[in-house]
C-alpha cells in the first residue's frame, strides 16, 4: 500500500496535520499522471526540505501568491508541447495564498479558463509564519495578530466566504470538504478533475484542514475537529455546478440535528477566551444557524 | 539573407520573438511594451506564430505563468517595463534561481513617482541583482539582434540563466527604423530548440523550487554564480556565431575613437549613436574624446572595462538611472571594477536623461568641459554631476 502513496511519509509536519492528510488522500485519487504547482506555505516548507521531498509526482513552488498562475504557465506550455492529454494540473495553496494574497492569481487563473483544480487547504489562518490572522481566519479567534485581549476578543471581521466567490466566477465546478468526510473528499476531487479532463475550465475545492498547532488541541483530535466542523454547521459541505446557487448541493445537518458551536469551540485553546463570553458565543450560533437556513432554502 | 524592414523597436523583439519559435508568452500590458503582446497576439491570431499567448491577470502573473512554462519545458518570452517590471522583481530573483532561460524585452522606462513613462535605465538598473543576464540595445536592428541572442545564450547549459534585453522607451521602442529581419531558415540555424535539463514530466517526478536550508542555500548561489562567469566566454561565442551568420558584429562593449582618447564617455543603450556624433564634434574642436558602449550589463564585462580604462585619462560614466544616496549604478560598477587596478583614470559620474530628457550635444559639450577640467587639475572635484539640472525649478534657499 505504502508504495502506492505519492506523497509519501518523512515530511515534517506538525504531528495530526489535517493538510497532510488531504493532500495524501487528493493524490491517491489524482492517481501519478498529476502534477501539483504549490504554494509557500507550511505544505511546501514541510515536504521539500532539499535535497529530500515527498512528492513522487512532479511538483513546483515558485512564490507565495502566485500558484494559480504558476499552474496556468504549465498548463499552456504542456500544451504547446502536446504533452498535456491525460495529466491532471493541480494548485496547492494555503488559505492566505488563496483567499489574500494569491487571490488575484487564483482569479485570473479562473477567468482564463484553465483546466486545473486548484485546493485550498484552510486551516485558518497564515500558519507557516506562526499563526497570523488573515481573512479566512474566523471571527473571535486568537491569533499572534489578533490575540485576545482585555478589549478586544480575538479576530475582529468575518470569514471571506473563498467558495462562494469562486464560483460566481461561473467556472464548471466549486466544492467544500473536509477530511473526516473522506469518501465525499476524494469524490469531489475525481468530480474536479473529470470537469478539467472534460476540458470545461477550473475546478476548486476548499479543503477545511484542522490545525492543532494554530488552532490549539491535541494532535489526535484533528479528524474530530474536521467532523464537529461540520456537524455544527461551522463549515458547510456543498458542491456546485456553473454560478447558479440553484445547482448546490448542499449537506448541512438540520437544525435539530446541529451541534452547538460551543461544543467545537470548548476544544480548541483559539477560542478558550469565548467561553466566558455566553453572548458572543450566543451571537456566533445565532450566525450559523442563519446561515445554515438560508443555505438550505 | 534577411528583409529589410522599416520597424519600431517593440516590432524588433516581437518578430525576433517570433523567428525564436517561443512557446509560450505570458504578458501583461504597459507603455512602452504594448505593442511586443499586441503584435504576438496577431501573430497567434494570423495564424504566423504557433504559440500559446497567455494574458495575464498582471506582470507578477506574468512571471510566474513563465516560471511554471519554463520549468515545462517551454521557450518563454514576455515583454514589460519599468512598474511591470518591478510588479515581476519578486520572480525574477526566483527564475533565475531555479535557472529558467526566459527572456524579456524590457522597453526602459523611468520609475515612480512622479509617474512618468518615458526612457530611462532605472527599471533594469534596480533588477541588476536580479540573476538575469542584461543586454541593451542601441538600436532596433540591435534590438532583435539581442532577443535572438539572448535565446541561445540562456539556454547554453554552461549558462541556464533567463535574460533581458532592454531597449530605451519610445526612443527604440517607438521609433521606425531600417531592420534587417533575418530569415525563418537563417534563425533556425542558428537558433536550435530549446532542450532544457529538467522538466515538469509525469514520467520523472521531480521537485522544483524546493526549501534550500543553511546547509545548501549558498552552493545554490555559488552554482548560479558560476553560471553567471560561464556566460561570459558563452556570450563570446554566440556573438561570433552571429556574426558568421548575419554579418553582424556585436561585442560586450563597442568601442570608438578610444585608442589615443583623453576622455572616455561610457554609454549604454541609444544615447551611444548621438555620444558617437558629439565625439566626432569634440574632436574637430581637439579635445580628444571617445566612447565605450556597454551592450552586456550583467555579466558586468570587467575585463573589457579594464581594458578601456586603461586608454583613458578621463571615464566620463553616462548613468541614465541614479542609486539614490551613492551614485549612478554604472559609475559604481566601474569603480568596483577598477578598484584594484593601480593605473586607473579619473572617474566621473553624470546622472543624465532622467524620464525621458533629451541628451544633447551640449550636454556633451558640458560633460567634457567637467573632464577637461578634471583632467587639468589632476583630480575630480566632483564625483556625481548631474547634467541640464534646471535649477532654476529647485527650491531656493
Ligand atoms: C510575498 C510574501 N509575503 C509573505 C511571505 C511570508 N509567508 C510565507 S508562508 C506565509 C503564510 C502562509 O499561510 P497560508 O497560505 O494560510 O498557508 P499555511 O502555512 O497556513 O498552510 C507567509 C505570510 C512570503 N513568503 N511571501
Ligand atoms: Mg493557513
Amino acid at each position: 500500500m505504502a508504495s502506492d502513496e505519492l506523497f509519501v511519509s518523512g515530511h515534517r509536519g506538525c504531528a495530526g496535520c489535517g493538510m497532510a492528510t488531504a493532500v495524501r488522500m487528493i493524490l491517491q485519487e489524482a492517481g501519478p499522471n498529476t502534477i501539483v504547482a504549490n504554494a509557500t506555505g507550511c505544505l511546501e516548507v514541510m515536504t521539500t526540505g532539499y535535497p529530500e521531498t515527498s512528492w513522487k509526482v512532479p511538483w513546483i513552488h515558485a512564490a507565495f501568491e502566485n500558484a494559480g498562475a504558476v499552474a496556468s504557465g504549465v498548463d499552456v506550455a504542456l500544451k504547446k508541447l502536446g504533452k498535456r492529454d491525460g495529466v491532471n494540473i493541480l494548485a496547492f495553496a494555503g488559505d492566505g495564498g488563496t483567499f489574500d494574497i494569491g487571490f488575484q492569481a487564483l482569479s485570473g487563473m479562473l477567468e482564463r479558463g484553465h483546466n486545473i483544480t486548484y485546493v485550498v487547504f484552510d486551516n485558518e489562518a497564515y500558519m507557516n509564519t506562526g499563526i497570523q490572522r488573515c481573512s479566512s481566519t474566523p471571527p473571535y479567534a486568537s491569533t499572534t495578530t489578533s490575540p485576545a485581549g482585555k478589549v478586544i476578543p480575538g479576530k475582529q471581521g468575518r470569514k471571506k466566504p473563498i467558495a462562494n466567490i469562486v464560483a460566481a466566477h461561473d467556472i464548471a465546478y466549486t466544492a467544500t470538504a473536509t477530511i473526516a468526510y473522506h469518501g465525499d473528499l476524494k469524490k469531489k476531487v475525481r468530480k474536479a478533475l473529470e470537469v478539467n479532463r472534460e476540458g470545461k475550465g477550473p475546478a476548486f475545492i476548499h479543503v477545511f484542514s484542522p490545525c492543532p498547532t494554530g488552532w490549539r488541541y491535541p494532535s489526535e483530535m484533528t479528524v474530530e475537529l474536521s467532523r464537529m466542523a461540520v456537524e455544527t454547521g461551522i463549515f458547510v459541505l456543498w458542491e456546485q455546478e456553473g454560478s447558479d446557487p440553484r445547482n448546490r448541493k448542499i449537506s448541512c445537518p438540520p437544525k435539530e440535528k446541529r451541534k452547538p458551536v460551543e461544543e467545537y469551540f470548548k476544544l480548541q485553546g483559539r477560542f478558550r477566551h469565548l467561553l466566558k463570553m455566553p453572548d458572543i458565543i450566543e451571537q456566533i450560533q445565532k450566525e450559523v444557524d442563519e446561515k445554515c437556513e438560508n443555505l438550505m432554502q | 539573407m534577411g528583409v529589410k524592414q522599416v520597424v519600431k523597436g517593440n516590432f524588433a523583439t516581437a518578430v525576433a520573438a517570433k523567428l525564436a519559435r517561443v512557446d509560450v508568452v505570458p504578458a501583461y500590458p504597459i507603455t512602452p511594451s504594448t505593442l511586443f503582446p499586441e503584435q504576438i497576439s496577431q501573430y497567434v491570431a494570423n495564424g504566423e506564430m504557433d504559440a500559446e499567448l497567455l494574458l495575464t491577470e498582471s506582470e507578477h502573473s506574468a512571471m510566474s505563468a513563465a516560471i511554471g512554462a519554463s520549468a515545462a519545458g517551454a521557450r518563454v518570452a514576455t515583454a514589460t517595463a519599468s512598474q511591470g517590471l518591478k510588479l515581476m522583481s519578486e520572480m525574477l530573483f526566483i527564475a533565475s534561481g531555479m535557472r529558467l532561460p526566459i527572456v524579456a524585452a524590457i522597453g526602459n522606462r523611468a520609475l515612480s513617482a512622479p509617474i512618468n513613462i518615458w526612457a530611462d535605465h532605472s527599471d533594469t538598473m534596480a533588477e541588476r541583482d536580479s540573476g538575469w543576464l542584461q543586454f541593451y540595445a542601441e538600436n532596433n536592428q540591435a534590438s532583435l539582434d539581442l532577443m535572438l541572442m539572448a535565446f541561445k545564450i540562456a539556454e547554453d547549459h554552461r549558462v541556464l540563466l533567463p535574460a533581458m534585453v532592454g531597449l530605451d522607451a519610445f526612443v527604440l521602442t517607438h521609433t521606425m527604423e531600417g531592420v534587417d529581419v533575418p530569415l525563418q531558415e537563417e534563425v533556425d540555424e542558428f537558433l536550435p530548440p530549446y532542450e532544457p535539463v529538467y522538466t515538469l514530466d509525469v514520467n520523472k517526478p521531480m521537485t522544483f523550487g524546493s526549501f534550500g536550508t543553511p546547509a545548501h542555500y549558498t552552493e545554490f548561489k555559488y552554482a548560479q554564480w558560476e553560471a553567471m562567469e560561464r556566460a561570459r566566454e558563452v556570450i563570446d561565442e554566440v556573438f561570433a556565431q552571429f556574426e558568421e551568420k548575419f554579418g553582424r558584429k556585436y561585442e560586450q562593449v563597442s568601442e570608438y575613437r578610444t585608442d589615443d582618447a583623453d576622455i572616455i564617455f561610457i554609454t549604454m543603450g541609444s544615447v551611444s549613436g548621438t555620444a558617437r556624433a558629439a565625439v566626432d564634434r569634440l574632436r574637430e574642436r581637439g579635445i580628444k574624446a571617445g566612447v565605450a558602449k556597454m551592450v552586456v550589463f550583467r555579466p558586468f564585462p570587467f575585463e573589457r572595462i579594464r581594458e578601456v580604462a586603461s586608454k583613458a585619462k578621463v571615464l566620463a560614466i553616462l548613468d541614465r538611472a541614479v542609486s539614490q544616496g551613492l551614485s549612478g549604478p554604472v559609475f559604481a560598477d566601474i569603480s568596483s571594477a577598477l578598484a584594484n587596478v593601480s593605473d586607473r583614470p579619473l572617474l566621473m559620474d553624470f546622472i543624465i536623461g532622467l524620464g525621458g530628457r533629451d541628451i544633447t550635444f551640449k550636454d556633451f559639450d558640458d560633460m567634457a568641459e567637467k573632464a577637461q577640467k578634471a583632467l587639468k587639475d589632476g583630480k575630480v572635484e566632483q564625483e556625481v554631476n548631474w547634467v541640464n539640472l534646471r535649477t532654476e525649478l529647485l527650491g531656493g534657499e
